[in-house]
């Protein structure tokens, strides 16, 4: 086997320096009755071409040559082959995390660097490396938020994306977590009276996402201001990272919670993607996660090494601030390469791109007759359209002209049928926009 | 490599004038001070609507200026940053990694090459079902793997990383037992497990009781037979235990548990002693997680990503999260979301997809071969404990399967630890192993070689352990003070903590 070093002659060798006849004898402590006597009927085993043949007959049963307008969490964008080739380096991929930071120096100081892009962006002091996705992210940061103000209420806007709202649900259940959800208006931000309504002394945080799941951007400075008037902490959820390169940061915030699959990280049908928690530095220590800080050794060298390990499971035990081992750092590292490379200019620009899109793709779609925009608010690169007729029956239609119509919000919002959310970043060409308005017409124009 | 030859080199470093520094890789600066303003490393294509002004389309409120304080840089200086950074890393690629418990094995390139394939690192959670086939396929494939390595009943795949799997397991024990009525209020779990097994029955809303190993370090069955009581939810074992050994009472465990109604949960973290040898599901678990980035040979990438299917038997099979994957009468696969019993998600989407492809192309490489894997990672920890004995200290000398525990105990007498011995490996050009733990195990030395270490390999890293011990009894010194090869020396981590700093500032 190929992935295997050893020649039959070097196994005999060893099998004998231990003192053992057959590796079979190596296994005696397993009582007998537990013992395989056959091998497992398995698939395999591959060659690599095999293994290569398997998967492209896997990849072509999925959706290649369709034009995609699907987003929800999941953004397609551009990104560079750098990228890829910096993370396949095996001295970043085939490493461990770094607690021994002497010859983990290139993995602590990445991380330093990705924690100080996060920060930057969302405007916060500090931020860990990593989560395992946003939604683990935001549910880490209502249970971070329940720490510090010492209550169980959480106020949630029912625009965040529905599958990270299941989660903290599950999270929750079991923690005393009461979870109260708050609606919202007709320019689809948060009911700002409502909330206001709704938070108490007792209340934990209160959680909106920006822009929300139906693309709006929310007015975080006041949902934050409502949230700190009862001593409440304000916590924000970013699922689409770009938008932060034209959209004023959460700075008000108390804790965010981003998903980062936008720099750099492929769809990959829902993961690997990285999350990240910025906080505010006096809550440091209830942060879940890993954190690299700066050090020097004896002679006064600049190094960095993995910090405030006293809120982690690996020394804490039952009373760490989460039970987060594994995390997403090779993910965390490709979204560091991608804003380095990127930069201040290419991330306006990639962020003036999607809102420009964006636009034009509402202005073409909302000429068709019977099709709106569903909500007044500001938009970054999604929007809700309403149609004349079940999302999931024109989509039937737009399939048929090789393109992934509007994801049916209906699903989760009962309230919302014949609503569709829309994406379109600067991967698609103002002619896929033109393609996707012409066949959303013609299939409102279907008899139905 | 003797001192004198290791100072050298960093002399050669440090004597050149400040204002030559020689080549950059030896003191590579952050990213943020290479930046200078109008430099750029990616191009867009050019925009093909019209152009949009930011403030008027978002209003003023919501208008942002560019990032303050994001790099500017070219191409060539993210390559040569992150290439040099990249030289100051360790990596399995170059060498033995011999980490015990993280399981650091090679990780196959193809791996890589086919999950960012067009057509599957291209394609999104929400696209339809009858566009997702292939994916689909993918998860039934790795599922049906699993169940018979595991010899279990059903999975999800959804858990991110073996911590969350443990909270999966907890959550699915939690519900069936709510199902029975009373979801009771205690997780046992031993002094020699994993930090991630307490913090998460916490939770999962469970309190945590200690239990002690015995005298072999195993579980102690007659302890446990007196603490089982009807608020007990469960058991969360590790098997092979982080001694490297296996429990050999399992069974009786087991039994134990289900006569008082609780249930096992073995931590899965060691399957790769047991893959294609034993099936935990014959030996009376009912639920566990894998650790794809263990056994299943996905690459660590610096931390992660990893991934953590729970495996269960059929009477958690209701509670699993929501979707499982369903196959349609007429051969179609598709996500069931009706689920009325589900735990509910632990996360978005349906997991860490790119790294179950890795985990099944890893699958498909080996097949019913995949005992052999099994067999050459046992030989190799037993080879290196054979030649190790008697050089260090064996706590504990029940049978070792894919890893040996050492202490400290002998050179201590010489005031050298765990970590200092550990240090000095990385002059011998070896990434330490995993220093004192388990924590049952004063001073460990956890050695886990993997399947993936040569003869010669395990020859090398032997004769360094060697070398390390004469040095710890001639020049004691010499080992605390290690390493002396690498960019920089044992780092002040308390000063670290005390005042943190946690990000670059101009």
């Amino acid at each position: 086997m190929r992935y295997l070093p050893k020649s039959p002659s070097e196994r005999q060798e060893m099998l004998a320096a231990i003192g053992a006849k057959s590796a079979e004898e190596l296994f005696a402590s397993i009582p007998p009755q537990f013992r395989l006597k056959e091998l497992l009927a398995l698939p395999g085993p591959f060659s690599e071409q095999e293994i290569i043949d398997f998967f492209s007959a896997r990849a072509d049963e999925n959706s290649r040559g369709y034009t995609s307008f699907l987003g929800a969490g999941v953004y397609n964008h551009l990104r560079s082959v750098v990228t890829d080739a910096i993370i396949q380096r095996g001295e970043f991929l085939t490493s461990y995390t770094p607690y021994q930071a002497e010859i983990s120096q290139g993995t602590l100081q990445a991380i330093f660097e990705f924690q100080t892009l996060m920060c930057q962006l969302t405007g916060q002091e500090v931020a860990n490396a990593s989560m395992w996705d946003g939604s683990t992210a935001l549910t880490e940061a209502v249970l971070m938020a329940d720490r510090i103000s010492g209550r169980r209420r959480v106020v949630v806007a029912k625009s965040v994306h529905p599958e990270y709202r299941q989660v903290l649900a599950t999270y929750s259940r079991n923690l005393d977590i009461e979870i109260v959800e708050v609606g919202w208006t007709l320019s689809g931000q948060i009911d700002l009276d409502a909330l206001r309504g709704l938070v108490h002394n007792d209340t934990s945080c209160v959680v909106a996402q920006s822009p929300n799941f139906f693309g709006i951007i929310e007015p975080i400075a006041t949902i934050s201001e409502i949230a700190h008037t009862k001593e409440a902490l304000s916590v924000v959820a970013i699922t689409e990272a770009v938008s932060l390169g034209a959209v004023t940061p959460p700075a008000e915030a108390d804790i965010v919670a981003m998903e980062c699959q936008s720099f750099g990280m492929p769809p990959s049908y829902g993961g690997p993607y990285a999350g990240v928690i910025a906080t505010r530095d006096k809550f440091v220590r209830q942060m879940p996660g890993r954190l690299a800080g700066q050090a020097s050794d004896a002679e006064g060298r600049r190094g960095f090494c993995l910090t405030l390990a006293t809120r982690e499971q690996h020394i804490r035990r039952e009373k760490a601030t989460s039970n987060i081992c594994t995390n997403q750092a090779l993910c965390a590292l490709a979204a560091t390469v991608h804003l380095c490379l990127l930069g201040k200019e290419g991330l306006k620009e990639m962020a003036a791109q999607n809102l420009a899109k964006a636009r034009f793709a509402a202005a073409e779609l909302t000429k068709i007759p019977g099709v709106k925009l569903a909500f007044s608010g500001p938009t970054f690169n999604e929007f809700v359209i309403e149609l004349p007729r079940s999302v999931k029956i024109v989509n039937q239609s737009l399939k048929r002209e090789k393109i992934i119509g509007p994801l049916a919000i209906g699903t989760w919002y009962p309230e919302l049928s014949k609503r569709g959310l829309v994406c379109v970043t600067e991967t698609i060409t103002r002619a896929e926009i033109e393609r996707f308005a012409a066949a959303l017409g013609r299939a409102l124009a279907e008899p139905l | 490599m003797k001192t004198e030859e290791a100072d050298t080199t960093r002399k050669i470093v440090s004597d050149l004038k400040p204002n030559a520094s020689g080549h950059a890789d030896h003191n590579e600066g952050l990213i943020f001070e290479k930046s200078a303003p109008g430099k750029r490393g990616f191009e867009l294509p050019p925009l093909d609507v019209p152009v949009v002004d930011v403030p008027k389309a978002l209003g003023a409120e919501f208008a942002r200026d560019a990032v303050e304080g994001f790099p500017e840089v070219s191409e060539i200086e993210v390559i040569r940053h992150f290439t040099r950074l990249s030289t100051w890393n360790y990596a399995i690629d170059l060498g033995m990694y011999p980490l015990g418990s993280c399981t650091m094995k090679y990780n196959p390139r193809v791996n890589e090459f086919v999950a960012r394939l067009a057509g599957i690192a291209t394609e999104h959670p929400y696209q339809p079902i009858e566009l997702s086939q292939g994916c689909l396929k993918i998860l039934e494939v790795l599922q049906d793997c699993l169940l018979k390595i595991t010899g279990m009943d059903a999975v999800t795949l959804q858990p991110s990383a073996g911590a969350q799997g443990e909270l999966t397991g907890l959550l699915l024990i939690r519900a069936y037992l709510e199902s029975k009525g009373n979801p009771r209020k205690k997780v046992l779990i031993p002094d020699s497990a994993h930090g991630t097994n307490p913090a998460t029955a916490v939770i999962a809303g469970y309190e945590v009781e200690n239990i002690r190993s015995d005298a072999q370090g195993q579980i102690d069955i007659e302890q446990l037979k007196r603490i089982v009581n009807e608020d007990v939810a469960g058991l969360m074992v590790t098997n092979p235990s982080t001694l490297g050994v296996f429990e050999q009472r399992i069974a009786e465990a087991a039994k134990i548990l289900h006569d008082a109604g609780a249930l096992l949960y073995m931590d899965g973290a060691n399957m790769n002693a047991l893959a294609g040898v034993a099936r935990p599901g014959d030996f009376g678990v009912d639920v566990m997680h894998l650790n794809l980035h263990k056994t299943f040979s996905t690459p660590h990438g610096g931390g992660g990503p990893g991934a953590g299917p729970v495996v269960v038997k059929k009477i958690l099979e209701p509670f699993l999260p929501a979707p499982v994957l369903g196959r349609k009468p007429e051969g179609s696969l598709f996500l069931d979301f009706n689920r009325p019993n589900s735990i509910g998600r632990v996360r978005a989407f349906v997991g860490n997809f790119g790294v179950l492809v890795r985990a099944l192309a890893y699958t498909l490489a080996y097949g019913p071969g995949i005992r052999q894997a099994t067999e050459d990672a046992v030989v190799n920890a037993n080879y290196i404990r054979k030649k190790l004995e008697g050089v260090f200290d064996l706590p504990y000398s029940s049978p070792s399967m894919h890893e040996v525990v050492f202490s400290d105990a002998k050179q201590k007498k010489n005031g050298i630890n765990t970590m200092d011995i550990a240090k000095r490996l990385i002059d011998y050009g070896f990434h330490p192993y995993t220093t004192a733990f388990p924590l049952i195990v004063p001073g460990a030395l956890m050695i886990e070689p993997t399947e993936s270490e040569s003869k010669e390999e395990c020859d090398l890293f032997i004769a360094a352990m060697r070398a390390i011990a004469e040095e710890a009894a001639e020049n004691p010194e010499l080992v605390k003070t290690a390493p002396h090869s690498t960019r920089v020396g044992r780092l002040d981590e308390v000063g670290a903590a005390r005042k943190p700093i946690l990000r670059w500032k101009p």
